[in-house]
């Protein structure tokens, strides 16, 4: 039991939280809350990775981080903004009001 | 002359030219049509005489002129054209007698409606009857002969509407085409055996020795030579189309046409051509098995048969003329009873004595029938001798001139060539080395044609008026003379007649000499001769005085009741339906003809229309499985298929309900199966 | 494995749990907070010090904030019918299914049992020169993608001017 399993089984449980969120909760908020601690478990692979993996050097675990990282704000504002419009539509913020798309 | 000579086939050229301008023309041009027939055949007239003359020189036996006309294999059919003496005369004949007839028939159809018709079909007889006597090849003759028993059809039911004239020509026409199938039948085998249907091809043709030779050499059904047989067959034709025993039924019933048609067909030209086949035929009927293996005789079984024939013929026609009341029938069996002694003549005299017979016999027989007609005409289409009577004030030229005929058929002697002709039949008759049962027969139907033809005089132009001005309603004048485009042939036919008889007396017999050819030798005057003479004149006065004193009632009066009708009454009545040939002809073959007919519509209605039926339903059948296959399983199956499609996609829609918990469900679970997969793939490696 | 980062790692994952499971959700949004900054301390545990305090600056700073103020510009209307969606179970499932599968892998893997080396240096120039060099293209990318996010964001969440919209209808259904 290497420091890289602890990452990783921590990276793990942190996903398996955000998944649990994602499916299981109603609120669209909660949704969002479930899929950022989901990048930020890949965030934390990557990094442990880069850390205890073959080739520290060139970075590459911290670069793939760092944009993902990036990718991640911007789309929490995005998610946010829906939300944001959604709740205006329905003046609800459960996710299962918006069905007009359904059959 | 010598290009005539080869190109005769001119002369049937112009009548059958005038048949096909008359029948292109587009609206019925009377003056048109009468004048280019009697033009046509005018002329044809003149290049006859002009042939005629070429065939006068001395030692002229025949000019041919054969081309071929297709070939198929091995077989070749000829055309061919011969100019010899028989068939100039023939030309000769046909053409007068036929123009005088055209221009009698300007006047007697002046008023009818289907002139021009009549004239088309008068052309076309014309060319098909020249055409037949200038034949060289039995095809062209065949073909010819056809085409004239097609006009003798149209114009004996030339007045179709009346269903007496229909029933008689389709009567004529059947009764000669079972002929025909005698002559068919003789032609094919005769092409068969010999490889050729010309007569006379230097040598080839199936008249001449080598032919001949190898077919009397051979025999077949009653140890008749093939000769014998091919003859009896072409017979058959001949006996259907010239009216003798038992194929004669036609012949009277064909007087339902115009009288003209009568006169030209059915006495001097149409009902000849059986005679002039037999004498066109004489080497082949008289082919017999010899010492270097073909010679000639008078005595051939065909030649037996045909004498025969044509003696029991004429006293049975003779007999049955002698009661009978439409006055135009009495010239009718006249007619078969005058050719069955024309077939005597060929048979037991030779070719060219029959053929004298056939001329002298076109031109009195045209004379009697257009002598009838002008009475007919005069008298309103009344032909029932009973009711005619007295004509001899009223139609003076037609008196006289049917008069010069009626000597002529009875055999009143010198001045009339019947009398000659009738003689030289005789003559041969009794010089025949195998019977004198014709020689007797032939005088007692002498004797009778005498009788009946008093008796018609008596009825027709003696006495007083019978019937016609009585309770006629048509008749209101007495009967005039007819116009003079009707008498003047009467006349000129009368005229020939008297003049004939110069080249027909045993003692200068130009005619036969020149008919019989350079080769033969016709018989010399000796001292029998003399005595036949007298035999036939005794015969002759026998016949017209009976008849002379039997009708004294009927010449002396109005009275309309025949003597002999009402002493025999029996009798009378037998004869006058000719011994119910006719009937028993309807009894039996016409019956049987029927039945067979009605036995093949069974058949064919339910047979053949059932096999017909049956592979109409098949394939009806396989049109509505095929239907129904195309329809329910293609079209249904991929309409169902579609439809199956359609469906699963409306059902895997609505998973699609719009929301995201489920939608993130689905993603979780695919994500989950690739990470498995991705592992497991990493595992193994 | 040291004490620090068991300390760590729990105190991440409690903040986690938190966050996903409080039915409050200011706390459950700062709870979030927590989850992320105690991340943040594991990547600079992790000697991965630029991306831990990136970590801290964008997603506690910005993004938690964010979420806190989206929460309370949705306020107003809880949600009467309960927390969890109508089928649980189903998401439950999904996840222990996929937990299981990403622990197993784990588990299987021959990395968590390798002798682990020393930590390398990073500096932040090297960062930047491989920022600017080696990765210059995504980085353009992620400004682009940048821009064109602030601009949507803002463009969706724009009031409507259309006169059925709920805008001139401040009362709610």
């Amino acid at each position: 039991m290497n420091p890289l399993a602890g990452c990783l089984l921590l990276s793990c449980l942190l996903f398996a939280s955000g998944l649990g969120a994602v499916l299981i909760r109603r609120n669209a908020i909660v949704v969002l809350i479930g899929i950022e601690l989901m990048l930020n478990a890949a965030n934390l692979n990557f990094i442990a990775f880069w850390r205890y993996g073959p080739n520290p050097e060139a970075l590459t675990g911290l670069m793939a981080a760092l944009f993902a990282l990036a990718i991640a704000a911007a789309e929490a504002a995005v998610g946010l903004a829906l939300i944001i419009s959604l709740y205006r539509r329905h003046h609800r913020s459960d996710i299962d009001v918006a069905e007009e798309l359904k059959g | 002359m010598d290009f005539l000579a080869h190109h005769v086939w001119l002369i049937p050229l112009l009548p059958l030219v005038a048949a096909g301008l008359i029948a292109v023309t587009p609206r019925p041009q009377r003056q048109f049509a009468s004048s280019l027939s009697i033009g046509a055949l005018a002329a044809a007239f003149l290049l006859a005489t002009l042939a005629f003359a070429a065939t006068l020189a001395p030692g002229y036996t025949r000019t041919i002129s054969n081309l071929p006309w297709f070939t198929a294999g091995d077989l070749t059919l000829h055309w061919g054209w011969i100019l010899d003496p028989i068939s100039a005369a023939m030309l000769v004949m046909i053409t007068f007698v036929g123009s005088l007839i055209f221009i009698f028939s300007t006047g007697y159809l002046a008023e009818d409606p289907n002139y021009t018709r009549f004239f088309g079909f008068l052309s076309l007889f014309a060319a098909a009857m020249l055409g037949l006597v200038i034949a060289n090849s039995l095809l062209v003759l065949f073909v010819c002969w056809e085409l004239v028993g097609v006009a003798s059809y149209l114009l004996i039911g030339f007045w179709f509407t009346k269903p007496a004239a229909a029933a008689a020509a389709k009567k004529a026409f059947i009764t000669t085409r079972i002929g025909d199938l005698g002559l068919f039948t003789a032609m094919l085998w005769l092409n068969s055996e010999t490889g050729t249907l010309l007569f006379y091809d230097s040598g080839r043709g199936c008249l001449e020795s080598a032919a001949l030779t190898s077919l009397v050499a051979q025999t077949t059904v009653a140890g008749l030579t093939f000769t014998a047989a091919i003859s009896l067959l072409a017979f058959w034709g001949a006996a259907g189309k010239s009216g003798q025993l038992p194929l004669h039924v036609w012949l009277p019933d064909a007087m339902e046409g115009p009288t003209p048609v009568s006169a030209l067909i059915h006495a001097a030209t149409m009902v000849a051509a059986g005679v002039f086949l037999t004498a066109r035929l004489y080497p082949l009927l008289s082919a017999t098995p010899g010492a270097e293996g073909l010679t000639f005789s008078n005595t051939t079984p065909a030649l037996i048969t045909i004498a025969w024939v044509g003696a029991a013929t004429a006293v049975f026609a003779a007999v049955c003329a002698v009661a009978q009341h439409d006055l135009k029938r009495v010239l009718a069996y006249s007619t078969v009873s005058q050719l069955g002694l024309m077939f005597v003549g060929v048979a037991t005299g030779g070719p060219a004595v029959g053929l004298v017979h056939l001329l002298t016999h076109a031109f009195f027989k045209a004379l009697l029938f257009l002598g009838a007609g002008s009475v007919i005409h005069a008298c309103h289409h009344e032909q029932d001798l009973r009711r005619l009577g007295g004509l001899r004030r009223g139609l003076p030229v037609t008196f006289a001139a049917y008069a010069v005929g009626m000597m002529a058929l009875s055999g009143v002697p010198i001045l009339f060539s019947g009398f000659w002709s009738k003689d030289a039949v005789l003559h041969g008759a009794l010089a025949w080395p195998a019977s004198k049962g014709p020689f007797v027969l032939c005088v007692i139907g002498a004797a009778l044609t005498a009788f009946y033809m008093m008796r018609q005089m008596c009825f027709v132009f003696l006495g007083e008026p019978r019937g016609v001005n009585a309770s006629d309603a048509h008749a209101h004048l007495p009967p005039h003379e007819s116009p003079r485009v009707m008498t003047v042939p009467l006349v000129v036919l009368a005229l020939c007649t008297l003049l004939l008889s110069a080249v027909c007396t045993p003692f200068w017999p130009a005619l036969e000499h020149y008919l019989a050819g350079p080769k033969a030798t016709p018989p010399s005057v000796t001292a029998g001769v003399w005595g036949l003479l007298v035999l036939s004149t005794v015969a002759t006065a026998t016949g017209l005085g009976l008849a002379w004193f039997a009708y004294r009632p009927v010449r002396g009066s109005a009275s309309s009741a025949d003597p002999l009708a009402e002493r025999f009454p029996a009798v009378f009545g037998v004869l006058n339906r000719a011994f119910g040939v006719d009937a028993l002809y309807a009894a039996t073959l016409t019956r049987w003809g029927r039945g067979l007919g009605t036995a093949a519509a069974w058949f064919d209605r339910w047979v053949w229309a059932g096999l017909v039926d049956l592979f109409h339903t098949l394939g009806q059948f396989t049109g509505w499985i095929s239907g129904r296959v195309d329809e329910d399983a293609l079209n249904g199956g991929f309409d169902a298929g579609c439809e199956a499609t359609r469906w699963s996609g409306r059902r895997l829609s609505l998973v699609h309900n719009g929301q995201a918990p489920r939608y993130l469900r689905i993603v979780a679970l695919g994500a989950t199966v690739f990470a498995l997969l991705l592992f497991g793939w990493m595992e193994q490696k | 494995m040291n004490a620090v980062f068991a300390l760590l790692a729990g105190l991440t994952l409690g903040a986690a749990l938190a966050a996903v499971t409080l039915r409050n959700l200011v706390h459950a949004a700062l709870c979030l907070a927590l989850a992320l900054a105690g991340l943040g301390l594991i990547y600079i545990h992790l000697e991965a010090e630029f991306v831990g305090l990136a970590q801290i600056l964008v997603y506690v700073g910005a993004v938690a904030i964010l979420i806190v103020f989206a929460v309370l510009l949705v306020r107003g209307a809880e949600l009467p019918e309960g927390r969890v969606s109508r089928a649980p179970w189903w998401g439950a499932g999904f996840t222990a299914l996929f937990a299981a599968t990403l622990l197993w892998a784990v588990v299987r893997s021959p990395v968590i049992r390798q002798a682990t080396r020393p930590a390398p240096t990073v500096t932040v120039r090297a960062i930047g020169d491989q920022l600017m060099r080696d990765y210059v293209v995504p980085l353009q990318a992620i400004g682009m993608l940048l821009t064109a996010a602030t601009l949507g964001a803002a463009l969706i969440a724009l009031p409507r001017r259309d006169p059925n919209s709920s805008a001139h209808q401040p009362t709610p259904p």
